[in-house]
């Protein structure tokens, strides 16, 4: 009898796991399902390919990750992402066309200027918040509005082009490249290879990876170790219990946008690494509703106080791996939009079965 | 401070306050009526409504959704997906043999209809599943967008008949100087014989449509259930309302006002696009915020939404015949929007509460 | 008696109301006073005024019978007072020790420059305070969310024990829990007032108010109508005063 209960407990202990780490569940089976289904699907290149493609989205997953937890929403994060981006961008090109400064000098002065301008729009969302009670969704739609009018007027309605070819070479450089017979390098095609060679190396751990690893690392390690994150779930807890607990929950609350925004700043100077343009956002991109659905699909609640970094990072490779896996599989683009809206509508039923998951 | 001002004071700025919407607007009119030249004709005005038509319709779906409490992102899509669909079934009318009227009659009834689906979709799984509205309906919008794209696979949507372009373009009345008037038809005039034209037919439509939905909203028992589950929906669930049908109800309304939109759009700019509805998301929720409704639902008026898409539609005119570019649009708009809310925040109703 | 902590005419206006009017209100270390008053009579707001959430208007709040300033929550936990809420305050998603902690977790330095939470040293702490008052908890690690109405009140108020309370407001502790988890929370007043704590209970239950109180104070309209030794009053008597009726000689 004792035992037979045991055995009831183990196993729904197993099926909480499962149903707190569906999604990963979900990309595991994707993962295998495309690799027999879909020609090409099951490598290396491909792999490297879905996660480079889908570090922006992670950056804006991540932003959402910090912002849903303490029961908020970001919305002008995609075009916060645009802002940064053509920031950086005509800021390089003016330094650079100059030529009174080195390369690495124009682009440093030009990533670090983007990060600076994409705090701005946090800290207003954020002072709106947490001072004038304004609901995120409106304080946020409004700055969506109000960061694309100025990307635009910053770029004239025109992508920024014509920087330094240094920005794509480390933005969509790799780690190693190999080649049988010429050995191993580092960070660049040897000596003399003309860049039409370079399908003839291969290429492994792209820079962007190392990047967002350090980004993920260290947002995790805020999340999960340290007293801002240990607010960041109070306040979406219970606001009240962490104002009474002594915690300065206006403050915060304007940390937390700020990050956001600056983490959406770091996608926008990685974006113009990854292109070598400066973009602004299209209205039909959606950065944030699908760094929402990734954070969603993780496990999150919109009420707040739940929510895991890694687990919204999953999100986006689901969304990534299905996009990718229905393409090489000859499927319809256009299901992948079917296939986010079915995921993001299971995550709320497996929440609502599972209510103290997390 | 505050006990210092005099309880007629206060009275007024309260008044003001609630009313800064209507002088908001007559502020506006007075700035561009001063700085734009030619702002201040007939014409000019009919422009601002024939592209405020677009505005106005999507902000009055929003509002019925934002009175319950809910918030619908899929309207600009499900407008795309619309403007694609009517299109194309005209489009395929026509090669058919059917008369030009009908064909664009049957395929603006059709595309209505099935303007319908992703509300109902929406609404089921708000009311039924206990989907959060912004998941449901951004699922929707990927959705919509999704089949938009798929549709446009087969080649764009355009090469509608001429009729449609002069139901989208035309006005309900011409009059002649001294040659007397007619209806729809511009009378044939020698050259250089003025004819004005007056009420277009798409804003003449809208107006129709809007006015309806204030009825609906302000006048009958759907509306005045639509309040009560936004204000509590519990107490509208214990006074037998069935609130779940009738969330199902607010979001089809919603895609089908959206899906209205889109016809409209098709009729005026001779075409479908899948993005046609796009940036609308951020001028609708405006419109509404601006008209005084609140997020958290239970209130909000038609009449006072459409002033607020009126005043974002002046705003877009003026600025084009100032010839500032459109990109300040957003930017005014997206400040509006938030200085609505903070505007809401300093004129609450009590403010003491133990 | 020197009272620990005292209220000197203090007063409070919100618009033209006069929520807390010139009130003189204390209670000595041991000893639990029970506030009673209808709904709107100003207890909350006269609470609200000693843990810091409302500035007070007039008079002076005194601690060990010095002024002090109490114009924020912190300003009152770091005098050694706190609150426990009706809704006792505690994020439902975080876990019982880290909930012991909120707003003032301990932290570890790591590599010399990050700050860590230090999550072992605030479990261990939180088992010491349990054991101390002799609370049972199936599991610190478990989420608040799980736990029952007596387990999370028994949580709040470990809490403020553990951060050296001197003066415990309890709002309204039994209004939501059974029969049995009633009776528990009581013992435990009961065994911090032996623990010297000035206790301020605020009830709409006479049953609890005279079994653990050893004075009740009354407020009506704003104003302390009453000031009454628990021995020596009836139930009678404190419902009259609440009430406001005159029938009391």
């Amino acid at each position: 009898m004792k035992g037979n209960l045991n055995l009831i407990i183990e196993q729904s202990r197993l099926l909480k796991a499962i149903a707190r780490n569906w999604a990963f569940c979900f990309l595991i089976f994707f993962v295998v399902l495309f690799s027999f289904t879909g020609k090409g699907f099951l490598s290396i290149v491909n792999f490297q390919n879905i996660v480079h493609l889908s570090v922006i989205a992670m950056f804006m997953a991540a932003a959402e990750t910090f912002v849903i937890i303490s029961g908020g929403i970001d919305l002008s994060v995609g075009f916060v992402m645009g802002l940064s981006s053509v920031t950086a961008g005509k800021i390089i090109q003016t330094l650079f066309n100059s030529g009174n400064y080195s390369v690495g000098v124009c682009i440093l002065i030009g990533s670090v200027i983007a990060l600076v301008v994409s705090l701005i729009p946090g800290l207003i969302s954020g002072i709106m918040i947490a001072k004038f009670k304004v609901p995120p969704f409106i304080a946020t739609l409004g700055m969506w509005g109000i960061t694309n009018g100025i990307a635009l007027k910053i770029c004239e309605g025109f992508p920024v082009a014509s920087l330094p070819d240094a920005l794509t070479k480390i933005g969509n450089g790799y780690t190693i490249y190999f080649k049988k017979g010429s050995g191993i390098n580092f960070f660049s095609l040897p000596e003399g290879v003309a860049n039409n060679q370079i399908r003839e190396y291969l290429r492994l751990i792209p820079i962007s990876f190392i990047i967002i690893f350090i980004v993920i690392f260290v947002l995790r390690h805020i999340l999960n170790n340290t007293t801002f994150g240990q607010h960041t779930y109070a306040i979406g807890g219970n606001e009240d219990a962490a104002i009474r607990s002594g915690i300065n929950v206006q403050k915060h609350i304007i940390k937390i946008y700020m990050l956001s925004a600056f983490i959406a700043g770091m996608a926008g100077v990685f974006n113009v690494f990854q292109t070598g343009i400066g973009n602004f956002t299209t209205f039909g991109a959606m950065y944030e509703l699908f760094g929402v659905a990734a954070v969603v699909i993780g496990g999150a609640s919109l009420m707040g106080g739940k929510g895991r970094l890694l687990a919204s990072i999953i999100g986006v490779l689901l969304i990534a791996v299905l996009e990718n896996g229905l393409l090489i599989s000859g499927v319809e683009p256009f299901y992948r939009y079917i296939a986010v809206g079915f995921l993001l509508i299971l995550a709320i039923v497996i929440d609502q079965l599972f209510p103290d998951l997390f | 401070m505050q006990s210092l001002m005099t309880q007629k004071n206060k009275d007024l700025l309260l008044k003001i306050g609630k009313q800064w919407a209507v002088i908001f607007f007559v502020a506006e009119i007075i700035f561009f009526g001063l700085t734009a030249k030619g702002f201040f004709t007939v014409n000019v005005f009919q422009i601002v409504l024939f592209f405020g038509t677009a505005v106005m319709l999507m902000a009055v779906a929003e509002l019925f959704v934002i009175i319950t409490g809910g918030i619908d992102l899929s309207v600009g899509y499900v407008m795309g997906l619309s403007t694609i669909i009517a299109t194309k079934l005209i489009v395929y009318f026509s090669a058919s043999g059917m008369p030009e009227f009908w064909g664009i009659f049957f395929g603006i009834i059709i595309t209505l209809v099935l303007g319908l689906i992703p509300g109902l979709i929406n609404g089921l799984l708000v009311s039924r599943l206990n989907v959060p509205p912004f998941i449901a309906t951004f699922s929707m919008l990927g959705i919509s967008h999704g089949v938009s794209e798929l549709l446009l696979t087969e080649g764009a949507a355009k090469n509608l008949p001429h009729l449609a372009n002069v139901i989208g373009n035309g006005h309900f009345l011409y009059f002649v100087k001294g040659g007397g008037f007619s209806f729809f038809a511009r009378p044939e005039v020698a050259r250089g014989v003025k004819v004005f034209e007056l009420f277009p037919n798409v804003v003449v439509i809208t107006l129709i449509i809007v006015a309806i939905f204030a009825f609906v909203l302000s006048k009958t028992v759907f509306g005045i259930h639509t309040y009560a589950i936004g204000g509590n929906e519990d107490s509208a669930i214990r006074s037998g309302i069935n609130v779940k049908n009738h969330i199902t109800k607010i979001y089809m309304l919603s895609s089908l006002l959206a899906s209205s939109a889109g016809v409209i759009y098709m009729l005026k700019y001779v075409t479908g696009k899948a993005d046609a509805g796009a940036s609308l998301l951020l001028d609708s929720i405006a419109a509404v915020v601006i008209g005084g409704a609140c997020l958290t639902g239970g209130k909000g008026t038609v009449w006072r939404t459409i002033l607020g898409a009126v005043i974002i539609a002046v705003l877009e005119t003026g600025l084009r015949i100032l010839g500032i570019p459109t990109f300040d649009k957003y930017i005014m708009v997206g400040v509006i929007l938030i200085l609505a809310v903070l505007i809401d925040r300093v004129f609450p109703e009590t403010t003491y509460k133990e | 008696m020197s009272y620990l902590i005292e209220t000197r005419d203090i007063t409070k206006r919100f618009g033209g109301l006069v929520a807390v009017n010139k009130v003189n209100f204390g209670v000595s270390p041991g000893e639990v006073v029970a506030l009673l008053g209808d709904n709107g009579a100003g207890k909350s707001t006269l609470i609200k005024m000693i843990s810091g959430v409302y500035p007070n208007d007039g008079g002076d709040i005194l601690y060990n019978g010095e002024v002090v300033k109490i114009h924020t929550p912190i300003d009152a936990l770091a005098a050694g007072i706190e609150t426990i809420y009706q809704d006792l305050a505690l994020a439902e998603n975080l876990n019982v020790y880290s909930n012991i902690f909120l707003g003032r977790e301990k932290t570890k330095k790591r590599l010399g420059i990050f700050h860590v939470l230090d999550h072992s040293y605030m479990y261990d702490e939180a088992v010491g305070i349990l054991k101390k008052l002799d609370i049972k908890i199936p599991s610190l690690r478990n989420n608040v969310r799980t736990l029952s109405g007596g387990q999370r009140q028994a949580v709040a108020i470990s809490r403020s024990i553990y951060w050296n309370a001197k003066v415990l407001i309890m709002d309204e502790p039994t209004a939501a829990l059974g029969v049995a988890q009633q009776k528990q929370v009581l013992d435990l007043v009961n065994s911090l007032k032996d623990h010297g704590l000035a206790i301020i209970l605020i009830s709409h239950q006479m049953h609890d108010v005279f079994e653990v109180a050893d004075r009740i104070c009354v407020m009506r309209r704003g104003e302390l109508v009453g000031n009454l030794v628990k021995k020596d009053t009836t139930t009678e008597e404190v419902v009259s005063l609440i009430v406001g009726s005159e029938a009391v000689s």
